[in-house]
């Protein structure tokens, strides 16, 4: 699916030998995760080594549903593109495979974001190929 | 060999709230001035650095040249803001294992005048491109101040907490700081005032964060043994424990438990304490969350419990649990590390020199140091009389 927000001037990762995978998933519009088959559970972020058994990680398609863990609206953020964008929401996203992750929650009023709330990834292309994840109220959220 | 028990012999304050004619090195030099006068420690005896350097001499290497310290003991370690626990932890170890002798852990900050009140809204990235860790946010634009908000955002909803409980540490670090002339802010607050300030990241107001400052600070320590000869009382590190949960926020694995719910207890039970036997806290008020979580995780009150204990427990100098006695980042002296200052106004306390503030019969104090996003925590039981 594709994120309708605007992405310019966002700082952009720098992907290392562990994140590369995740990075080029996102930029064919597929969330993954990494998977240890040792311990049958998924980690975000991508690391050199499981954290909880330190065996090496393989990678698997996540659902790309999840539910917000918790979030903050953003009233003064001081740095380009940003100070322009408030008020936004920065949530962290529980993903129905376990791990979390920080996001901005799109296609939602900040009056309507609250914690447990459904929601679903979506990429934005930006630019030299990077896509970046964002997640939305899930179809069929009451807003 | 003598009594080697680790102990602090010397303080030192620079200057502050705001010092435009200081740059952060002229804070430390102050600061460790101040800290030998005091201690009447001589500079050629310091034989231990603890230092992760200063603004623009970034490593201890450099603050052991420019400082001029013979060193057998060199610790740069970084933390954030709560680094000067992780040091008394590190620097009592070396001390009772004989690695040296009399150590200087120093910190000097010129945050207000050379970069303004930046630290909480601003993103720190070095260029269009972020790697390690920071990368799965940077994109984001999650600043200092929101992490914090996303851990009081989880605490409320788990635990009911209001931002009414939550200004309350705001409204009693206040009271403090109006007894304090040095103070950045000293007229008194309401609950109203800080609920009525502007929001800068849901649920956090711009009166439940702390200000920037300048300012600088030294601590010195020495065995027992050596202190016997000094000038002041020493003040005994009976206990000193440090623990991780994350650094960055988005890692964090549980946003309402900080990793003091490990270091507070292992520091309470080297220490030989409880809670109860605790007559003064310094915790580190980033944010008015953050006071409330350390209430929590060092066993104040139980988790989720830190509200209603907000609204039944006064935090001022004269209140039922006096806390950050000097007015606390929040509202006196907050250089962007407040750690140092933590331990310094626990000696200030203890030794019986805090004037106007003076908690009376002050035995025991607790400093609690928080670093990144609520990421590090150092603990340190501090003592008028030996464990």
């Amino acid at each position: 699916m594709k994120a309708e927000t605007p992405v310019e001037g966002r700082i952009l990762p720098l992907p290392n030998s562990a994140t590369k995978p995740f990075w080029d998933a996102a930029a064919s519009g597929e969330l993954v995760l990494q998977w240890c088959p040792a311990c049958q559970q998924a980690q975000f972020q991508p690391g050199p080594l499981c954290r909880t058994c330190g065996d090496e990680p393989e990678w698997m398609k996540a659902s790309g549903r999840g539910s917000v863990y918790t979030y903050t609206v953003v009233h003064q953020s001081r740095t380009p593109p940003f100070d322009k964008l408030v008020p936004y929401i920065v949530a962290i996203v529980q993903l129905d495979e376990g791990p979390r992750m920080m996001t901005n929650v799109i296609g939602c009023a900040v009056a309507d974001v609250h914690v447990g709330m459904r929601v679903q990834v979506a990429f934005a292309e930006t630019v030299d190929g990077i896509a970046l994840p964002f997640w939305q109220p899930e179809a069929g959220e009451p807003a | 060999m003598g009594d080697r028990t680790p102990t602090i012999v010397g303080i030192g304050l620079s200057d502050y709230p705001k010092t435009p004619h200081l740059d952060a090195l002229a804070h430390h030099g102050l600061a460790i001035r101040r800290a030998l006068d005091d201690s009447g420690v001589q500079k050629a005896d310091i034989d231990g650095l603890l230092c992760f350097g200063s603004y623009g001499i970034d490593d201890a290497p450099s603050m052991a040249e420019v400082l001029g310290i013979t060193y057998n003991f060199l610790d740069g370690t970084f933390a954030g803001g709560t680094v000067f626990e992780y040091y008394v932890q590190h620097a009592a170890a070396a001390i009772e294992h004989g690695d040296c002798e009399t150590v200087l852990i120093t910190y000097g900050s010129d945050f207000l005048s050379k970069q303004g009140r930046i630290l909480g809204t601003q993103l720190y990235s070095s260029g269009s491109r972020q790697g390690g860790p920071l990368q799965f946010e940077m994109p984001y634009g999650s600043p200092l101040v929101s992490g914090y908000a996303l851990a009081a955002r989880r605490h409320m909803h788990e635990y009911g907490t209001t931002s009414a409980q939550l200004a309350r540490v705001a409204v009693d670090m206040r009271a403090n700081a109006a007894m304090n002339p040095l103070a950045m802010y000293r007229d008194p607050l309401t609950v109203e005032d800080v609920l009525a300030s502007r929001m800068i990241s849901d649920p956090l107001h711009m009166l439940d964060c702390c200000i920037i400052t300048d300012g600088g600070g030294a601590v010195l320590m020495t065995t027992a043994e050596r202190a016997k000869d000094l000038r002041q009382a020493p003040i005994y590190v009976r206990g000193a424990a440090t623990a991780q949960t994350h650094w960055n926020i988005s890692t964090m694995p549980d946003f309402t438990v900080t990793a003091a719910a490990r270091s507070g207890p292992r520091a309470f039970a080297q220490a030989g304490i409880s809670a109860a036997d605790v007559d003064m806290l310094m915790l580190y008020d980033s944010f008015t969350i953050t006071v409330l979580l350390l209430l929590e995780d060092l066993g104040f009150c139980a988790k989720g419990e830190g509200g209603a204990f907000l609204d039944a427990t006064r935090l001022t100098f004269d209140g039922d649990l006096p806390t950050n006695t000097d007015g606390g980042g929040l509202s006196s002296c907050h250089p962007g590390m407040r750690g140092i200052f933590l331990l310094i106004e626990s000696v200030r306390q203890l030794r019986g020199q805090a004037g106007a503030v003076q908690v009376p019969d002050a035995e025991i104090a607790v400093a609690c140091g928080s670093g990144g996003q609520l990421s590090c925590m150092g603990t340190v039981v501090l003592g008028k009389e030996r464990a």
